[in-house]
Parts: structure tokens; C-alpha cells; sequence
């Protein structure tokens, strides 16, 4: 008796009402894991350390330069000598005007002024490649720079 | 009898776990926070005529950073654990002795007439310095001008510096002003 009604059952349904929270948690992931996405940084970067530091204002109006030594995986191609990297590209010095004009002409006109340039820049760099980066920023008249650095562990 | 609804996968607990998930992921993919110390460059002087204004011998702190990471404070070899303290006698000048950095007195809002130090910190690295180096001398001056600024808060306005009004910070940076001057680097030891 049992097994024959068993049969007249019709296949289970699953409730749908759960998709909607998967969808929107996979939404939720998506927006911030591409909020998130930087450069990707070819150049090994161990910050200076530091302790009067404070945090930076904004950085919708803040754009990046790294220099380093280029990853390990990269050093058949590009050697062991330190190298300065704007946006996704390793660059010369020269590129900095370029680089900036491009980051300024993305801002408006209100936000022009306070444009800044952080340098991400690795410990072990000289200051060579730093001043000539500085010089050329006040060639630019972008002025404002931020040292990137850590809190030093503890 | 025959008529049985179809079984159902309880749900409730399904928004827990897709509310789980997200923090989850909300608190793990939280940027590195950016720290650094800000500065602002000069300006370029486009012509060479207008030369910069003469600073007077004593009211500059020379600070040499050489290509070997040496630090040199007016020629003499230093600690850089001991360059705060200096910079802040220097600055300071209590006992008004000649050979440190003339004052004059300012009108300045919200305190009045106070004397503030002519003093320029003027750091001169070399083309071979470590950034390492140069950051640790360079947060060792700021931190001189920290302790400065804190203690004048501190007597004038009973408050730290970071906890004062903007008014009142920019105040107490009028005492104190930032005054770093970086010359252009040396290339004295030639390193690769």
C-alpha cells in the first residue's frame, strides 16, 4: 500500500525563493571585488616605515607611482634594475608628464588643484631615480606627493 | 490523502548563509589602507634671475645624507635616533645662542604676538641614498615638528595638537611652521 502511493508523487519541487539571495550575494561580491581592482604591480614594493604618517584623503584624486625592482617572475625580461611603473606599464621618467596630464584630464575642473601623486617607491631604492621623479613632477606642476609608508612592526 | 504538497527545502536559513558569505567577503577584500606622509614641492623658478632669497648661515640645519647612508648634521656625523632632539633645539633655540636660528616676533590669529624661529631644515641627499634613509631622516624631522607643535597645544590650548580646531591647528602650524627645504641631490658616489 505505502509503495504504490509513493509513486503517484510527483517529482519535489525546489523553492526558488533562495536564488535571489545567491544572486544578490554574488552581485554583492562581484561590485567589490571590481571596486577593488587596481593596478595589477609588476615591480616588488616593500614600503619604507614610518610613523608620522596619516591616511590619505582621496583617492579618487590621487594617482600612483610604484618603483621597484621588477617581480621575480619578470627579471628574465626586464633584469633586476630598479624600475618605475605607471598605471600597467614599466615607464621612463618621461612618461610622467603623460601620466599625469591623462589622470588630470579625467578629474574635474573643481578637482584639478588637488590632484596628488603618491609614490609607492621600495625601500632599498636610490634616490636618484626619486629626485629625478620629483623634478619632473614640478616640471608638471603637480606639486602635491605623498610619501607612501608603514608603521613599522612591531 | 493523495494529494500531498511536495516536500520543501527549508529556506530560511538560506539568507544566513548568503548573509554570512557577503561579510565574509566584505571584511576579507578591505583595501590596504594607505598611509604616507604628505609634502608639497616647490615650485620651479622658470627664470634663473630671480635667485632665491639669502638665508642667513646660521639659520639653517644642514642635514647630508651621503651615498652610504651616513647622516651628517652641520658636517658632524650623526644617529639618526638622535636628529629629533636636535632638530628641535635647533627650532627651539632656547637660550638664544648665536650660531642657532634668529627669531621674530609674528602677529599670528587666536595667540598674538609670539616670536617663531627663521629656522630652515635643509636636507640634501645624494643620488645613491637609500629611500630607507631618507624617509627615516625625514620622519625624524617630522616627528621633531610633532612634539613641537604638541607641546605648544598642550600649554596654550590644554589639548593635543590633533584634537585642536582647524583655526587652532592652523595656528599652532603658524608658530610652527614646516620649514624643509630639499637641494638637489649630489652625485658624489657614483653607484649603479
Amino acid at each position: 500500500m505505502k509503495l504504490t502511493r509513493k509513486k503517484k508523487r510527483n517529482a519535489g519541487t525546489y523553492s526558488s525563493s533562495s536564488m535571489s539571495d545567491i544572486v544578490f550575494m554574488l552581485l554583492f561580491f562581484f561590485m567589490v571585488t571590481t571596486t577593488m581592482r587596481e593596478e595589477e604591480i609588476n615591480v616588488k614594493i616593500k614600503l619604507p616605515e614610518a610613523t608620522e604618517i596619516a591616511k590619505l584623503e582621496r583617492k579618487d584624486l590621487t594617482c600612483y607611482i610604484n618603483v621597484g625592482a621588477p617581480l621575480d617572475a619578470l627579471q628574465s625580461k626586464y633584469g633586476t634594475d630598479t624600475r618605475m611603473q605607471l598605471n600597467d606599464k614599466f615607464s621612463s621618467v618621461d612618461d610622467i608628464r603623460d601620466f599625469v596630464a591623462a589622470k588630470r584630464e579625467q578629474l574635474s575642473e573643481a578637482d584639478r588643484a588637488q590632484l596628488a601623486v603618491a609614490f609607492k617607491i621600495d625601500r632599498d631604492t636610490r634616490m636618484g631615480i626619486v629626485t629625478d621623479v620629483k623634478q619632473e613632477l614640478r616640471r608638471c606642476q603637480a606639486l602635491s606627493i605623498i610619501y607612501l609608508a608603514d608603521y613599522p612592526q612591531k | 490523502m493523495a494529494k500531498r504538497s511536495t516536500p520543501e527545502l527549508n529556506a530560511s536559513s538560506m539568507a544566513d548563509i548568503a548573509f554570512l558569505l557577503l561579510t565574509f567577503f566584505l571584511l576579507t577584500t578591505t583595501m590596504d589602507q594607505n598611509l604616507g606622509m604628505p609634502r608639497r614641492l616647490p615650485p620651479l623658478i622658470e627664470d634663473e634671475q630671480e635667485k632665491p632669497p639669502e638665508i642667513n648661515k646660521r639659520n639653517i640645519l644642514q642635514i647630508h645624507v651621503n651615498s652610504l647612508d651616513n647622516l651628517l648634521v652641520n658636517s658632524k656625523p650623526w644617529e639618526v635616533t638622535l636628529l629629533k632632539d636636535e632638530v628641535k633645539s635647533f627650532i627651539l633655540n632656547p637660550n638664544n645662542d648665536a650660531d642657532k636660528p634668529e627669531k621674530e616676533v609674528k602677529n599670528i590669529e587666536l595667540i598674538g604676538g609670539i616670536s617663531v624661529s627663521k629656522g630652515v631644515v635643509s636636507l640634501q641627499t645624494d643620488r645613491g641614498t637609500s629611500y630607507k634613509m631618507y624617509m627615516a631622516v625625514q620622519n625624524e624631522i617630522m616627528k621633531a615638528y610633532a612634539e613641537l607643535r604638541d607641546d605648544f597645544s598642550r600649554s596654550r590650548f590644554q589639548s593635543d595638537y590633533a584634537k585642536l580646531t582647524e583655526d587652532q591647528q592652523k595656528a599652532v602650524r603658524g608658530v610652527y611652521p614646516l620649514n624643509i627645504s630639499e637641494a638637489e641631490p649630489r652625485d658624489k658616489g657614483k653607484k649603479k
